[in-house]
């Protein structure tokens, strides 16, 4: 039944003028600008919104705070909404959860009503579904299906950008009621730099729904607030406290990361629900939450209502409801007392003091309440119940920034004890100084502790006698305060079951007190991971290669070609005649000073001190457990300048652990990473001098610039270093340049190699062209165990260097201690290619070592790779069986030489 | 961890701009005392206590510096390039 708007009233959040179209379960609905999803819907004559996490029960508004699970929805794709805190825009698509096959008609419900007097008992799954134990993988499958509350849609991608944002503050203060904007507007005009972050709907705390003159109140708050020049984030929530006084706060898609002097804790209480038979039915809501329907979106909730309640909170909430025109038939006051409230009397409204709740009662929606003095009893008809069991203050953030909390006697909950220095708490400690029954001790069906995880006061029961005497204990049993609202609809009400069970008097302090750990609210973990900081790199050339068909992928950061379309075709203009890649992803150094050349002595297992001027050496670096970390060569460019290069990927990490050691040393040296700023080409080919030669004056013949060579030329009108290199196997010239002339330097390359006819190639081309040469690539045919001696590498490493270097001492034990493992070449005998980490198997088919790359070579017509073996089967020649995941067996051979061009006269033609 | 972390160069700053260089080590001078050498690789000293420790401003200057930390609860006593610190 839809409820028209009540008049128009100061403290409303909506526009009358502005209706909103959106969709609720596939069906149309509207609302004004301002409404909630909660809202509107409820406006519209919703009243279910959810079903319950274990029993499906149908689950409406409770508080409208954000504080309950009751109104999750999915909305446009994202599981876990809370209906009553989020705004509807026109189109927006809002879903319930977890109710099959509809909200209205659900059957899992009736696992709840098969079992009424008993319920799924706490621990239901694990003593039920284990026996007999072959049928676990059955109940497995339909239990996960019916497990948890929302879906997430696989294909849902935020399309929004979330951000993070660092702010340091002298005064944060978490909640925007009269206390916090009190604090904020005293601490700001005392010249202090100030924010306040409030997470409802409108500032004011329960100003903000509490009628016109409240209203009022909160809006001049408000005003000086702003005046006082605070800085207000609303709505927006701090998520928790966390080390060194960090608190992030979440407002749309930004984290706010705040660091403040002074934290004031004014984030009010938290109204509680009463515990009795039914009262987690539609109908059966907070007083809270009535007050915000009529209040700030100018609902009548119902036509007649109960108020239960156990101090003048139900008070406020009886005079609001009749003053929004609903029939309150009786406010039920566990206090005891002769004379009924005055503002009762005014309002023609019955008190009946010392009453309880014994049961809400209907099927699907409230029909009324019994409530009971003693023995005697009273049945009230309504459409709508409203609970106030007191308040709470929630202790979590003060607890989180270092302080203690104690319960108070007269006030009935946790208050503040020891506050660390920084922090202040302001708000009233709620509380009441009535006693709050614990449960109906004569009702007979479910009374609802938890509504999050649908813990009633039998499994509270149950657990005590099970054994679990605490809180604590109690809560990982049945999980209580687990669920969504963190324990704020249930924590105080727990205690108080659970003391209750186990004799003692009201003092929860014996049953103890959870700990509140952040995040408070519901957060995404695209909040949580934000932007990234580590965009896609794109070499200087990337356009060009785009634009040409190059596939281009991911290599570590950055996107490289994985060909132009024909790998075998680029792969045979390299060994034919002319080829171009791009390698500006290197990674390159530039190591300096007086100590340059002393300082790599100490990093490199080979030598570098001796290198003529104008020559280019390869080398690997190893830690200093003898592992090979990364390779690349080096380059004299003077008695003190050294040019490195290191892999695409190791770049960053290469740059660390030299800075690292120089820090350690403390040599004169300086490291710079010139990684971005320097493009860098491999023209590759037989016909690689000549195409060259036309674009440079630099001599390029082969006693002037052999094999190893490197030196400034100034190629197409570029300043650069040129190095002559080849590891795709052929007469190469490695062109490093700046990376401002990147894509015009590669143009006059293509254009100078036209008539030979270049091609350029991708990463896929050069992996067979390099396999083709053996060459060990660092981190495909190398792990974190690999090291140089058993790598194939043994030349490389010279023990009789004078200095100390990194890895010598873990590299001398394993040549005392001698080789286990071999890393060697092996050609196929049948031209079939094993997957990469196939296993190479001994005479018994047991696994003795592993395929590390493995390609066809179109140019040798076999296939080739590098595998792991044991020294045993790594003299040259030994026939080895690799056996593929594919099922089949591949005999090979052992051989340590390059497969093509074995004695590198290519290379130095 | 969300500690604020002093770097000689640029003054506090979040932690998770820099990246955690482990507890200083002493680096044995040989392989001949192998238990020392493998203690050396493969064993932290894990205190639970004020540890000197290396950090590298890999989000900003990209120094790397030493710090004194106390383990238990992230309090950072004093950073500074090496050589800066006493003890």
């Amino acid at each position: 039944m839809a409820s028209p708007r009540l008049s128009e009233h100061r403290g409303e959040l909506i526009d009358r003028n502005r209706e909103i179209a959106f969709w609720w379960d596939g069906e149309p609905h509207t609302g004004y600008a301002g409404d909630t999803i909660a809202s509107a819907l409820y406006a519209e004559g919703v009243r279910v919104f959810s079903r319950s996490f274990k029993y499906h029960r149908p689950r409406g508004l409770l508080c409208c705070s954000g504080q309950c699970p009751n109104c999750l929805v999915a909305v446009d794709g994202e599981p876990s909404v809370r209906a009553c805190m989020t705004p509807i825009h026109g189109g927006m698509r809002v879903d319930h959860i977890n109710a099959w096959p509809s909200l209205e008609r659900d059957l899992l419900h009736l696992v709840g009503r098969a079992t009424p007097s008993f319920g799924m008992q706490v621990g239901f799954y694990y003593k039920t579904f284990i026996r007999p134990r072959w049928a676990w993988k059955y109940y497995e499958k339909i239990l996960r299906g019916a497990a948890g509350l929302g879906v997430i849609d696989p294909l849902h991608r935020p399309t929004e950008r979330f951000e993070k944002v660092h702010r340091h503050v002298d005064v944060l203060v978490i909640g925007g009621g009269p206390a916090g904007l009190e604090a904020a507007i005293e601490a700001a005009a005392g010249g202090r730099d100030t924010a306040l972050v409030d997470e409802g709907l409108a500032l004011g705390g329960h100003l903000a729904y509490s009628g016109h003159a409240a209203a009022g109140r909160a809006a001049e708050l408000v005003q000086q607030a702003r005046e006082a020049g605070v800085l207000i984030l609303q709505p927006a929530y701090a998520a928790g406290v966390y080390e060194g006084g960090l608190v992030p706060v979440f407002q749309g898609t930004t984290m706010h990361r705040f660091r403040a002097a002074e934290l004031v804790l004014a984030n009010g209480a938290i109204e509680q629900p009463l515990v009795f038979e039914g009262n987690d039915l539609p109908g059966v809501m907070l007083g809270v939450g009535a007050r915000r329907l009529i209040n700030q979106f100018r609902i009548a909730p119902a036509e007649e209502a109960v108020v239960v309640c156990v101090d003048d909170g139900g008070i406020d909430a009886a005079v609001d409801l009749a003053n929004a025109g609903v029939a309150v038939r009786a406010v039920v006051d566990t206090r005891d007392g002769t004379e009924p409230d005055q503002r009762l009397v005014l309002a023609d409204i019955e008190h009946l003091r010392g009453f309880a709740p014994v049961r809400a009662r209907g099927r699907d929606a409230v029909t009324g309440i019994d409530v009971a003095r003693g023995s005697e009893r009273r049945r009230l008809a309504a459409d709508l119940v409203v609970m106030s069991g007191g308040s709470v203050m929630p202790h979590g953030f003060l607890v989180q920034a270092g302080g203690k909390v104690r319960y108070d006697r007269e006030l009935r909950v946790y208050v503040p004890d020891r506050l660390p220095e920084n922090v202040r708490v302001v708000s009233p400690a709620g509380g009441t100084t009535s006693d709050v029954p614990a449960k109906c001790a004569s009702a007979s069906g479910k009374q609802f502790v938890c509504y999050c995880e649908d813990v009633t006061t039998k499994d509270v029961h149950q657990s005590v006698q099970e054994g679990f005497g605490s809180l604590e204990l109690s809560k990982r049993y049945t999980t209580v305060t687990m669920g969504p609202c963190q324990g704020r609809m249930c924590h105080r009400n727990s205690g108080l079951v659970m003391a209750a069970e186990l004799g003692l008097d009201a003092d929860a302090q014996q049953v103890g007190v959870t700990t509140g750990r952040p995040p408070h609210n519901p957060t995404s973990f695209s909040h949580l991971a934000g932007r990234g900081y580590e965009p896609v790199k794109r070499s200087s050339i990337h356009h060009w290669h785009a634009a040409r068909g190059g596939k281009m992928l991911w290599a570590g950061d950055w996107k490289r070609p994985y060909d132009y379309g024909d790998a075998d075709a680029e792969t045979a203009a390299v060994h034919e005649s002319l080829g171009l890649i791009d390698v500006s992803t290197l990674g390159k150094l530039i190591v300096r000073g007086p100590q340059a050349a002393e300082f790599l002595e100490r990093i490199y297992p080979n030598r570098f001190g001796d290198m003529k001027l104008a020559r280019v050496r390869y080398g690997i670096v190893c830690g200093d457990d003898g592992s090979i970390l990364d390779d690349g060569t080096v380059a004299r460019l003077s008695e003190t300048e050294y040019y490195v290069t290191t892999t695409s990927s190791g770049a960053g990490g290469m740059e660390q652990w030299f800075t690292w050691w120089n820090a350690v040393w403390g040599m004169d040296c300086q490291i710079v990473n010139v990684t971005s700023a320097i493009a860098a080409v491999n023209v590759a080919g037989p016909a690689a001098r000549t195409a060259l030669a036309k674009l440079t004056d630099f001599d390029l013949g082969n006693d002037a610039f052999p094999y190893l060579g490197a030196g400034h030329a100034q190629i197409a009108g570029v300043p650069c270093l040129l190095l002559r290199i080849g590891f795709v196997g052929e007469l190469g010239y490695e062109i490093h340049y700046p990376s401002a002339a990147g894509e015009y330097l590669w143009g006059a390359l293509m254009q100078a190699g036209e008539e030979f006819s270049v091609q350029p190639f991708g990463l896929e081309p050069q992996r067979v062209l390099r396999l083709e040469k053996m060459h060990v690539i660092i981190g495909q045919d190398t792990n974190a165990e690999s090291q140089p001696l058993e790598a194939a590498m043994p030349w490389i490493v010279k023990l009789d260097k004078e200095s100390d270097w990194i890895g010598r001492y873990s590299i001398e034990f394993f040549k005392r201690r001698g080789d286990r493992l071999a890393l060697v070449g092996w050609e196929g005998r049948n031209g079939a290619v094993p997957k990469e980490g196939a296993q190479v198997i001994g005479a018994t088919g047991e696994p003795a070592g592993r395929i590390t790359s493995s390609r066809f070579s179109h140019r040798l017509g076999k296939s080739i790779g590098i595998a792991w073996v044991p020294v045993g089967m790594a003299e040259e020649g030994t026939a080895i069986t690799i056996s593929d995941p594919s099922g089949s067996r591949i005999p090979a051979s052992v051989t340590h030489r390059p497969f093509y061009d074995p004695d590198g006269e290519k290379l130095r033609s | 961890m969300s500690f604020i972390l002093t770097c000689p160069n640029c003054g506090g700053r979040p932690v998770d701009e820099f990246s955690y260089g482990g507890e200083i080590t002493s680096r044995p001078r040989s392989s001949e005392d192998e238990r020392a050498l493998f203690s050396y690789l493969y064993f932290k000293r894990n205190v639970a206590g004020d540890q000197r420790e290396w950090w590298f401003h890999s989000s900003g200057c990209r120094e790397w510096f030493l710090a004194d930390r106390d383990t238990r609860d992230n309090r950072v006593i004093a950073t500074a390039l090496p050589g800066g610190l006493d003890g």
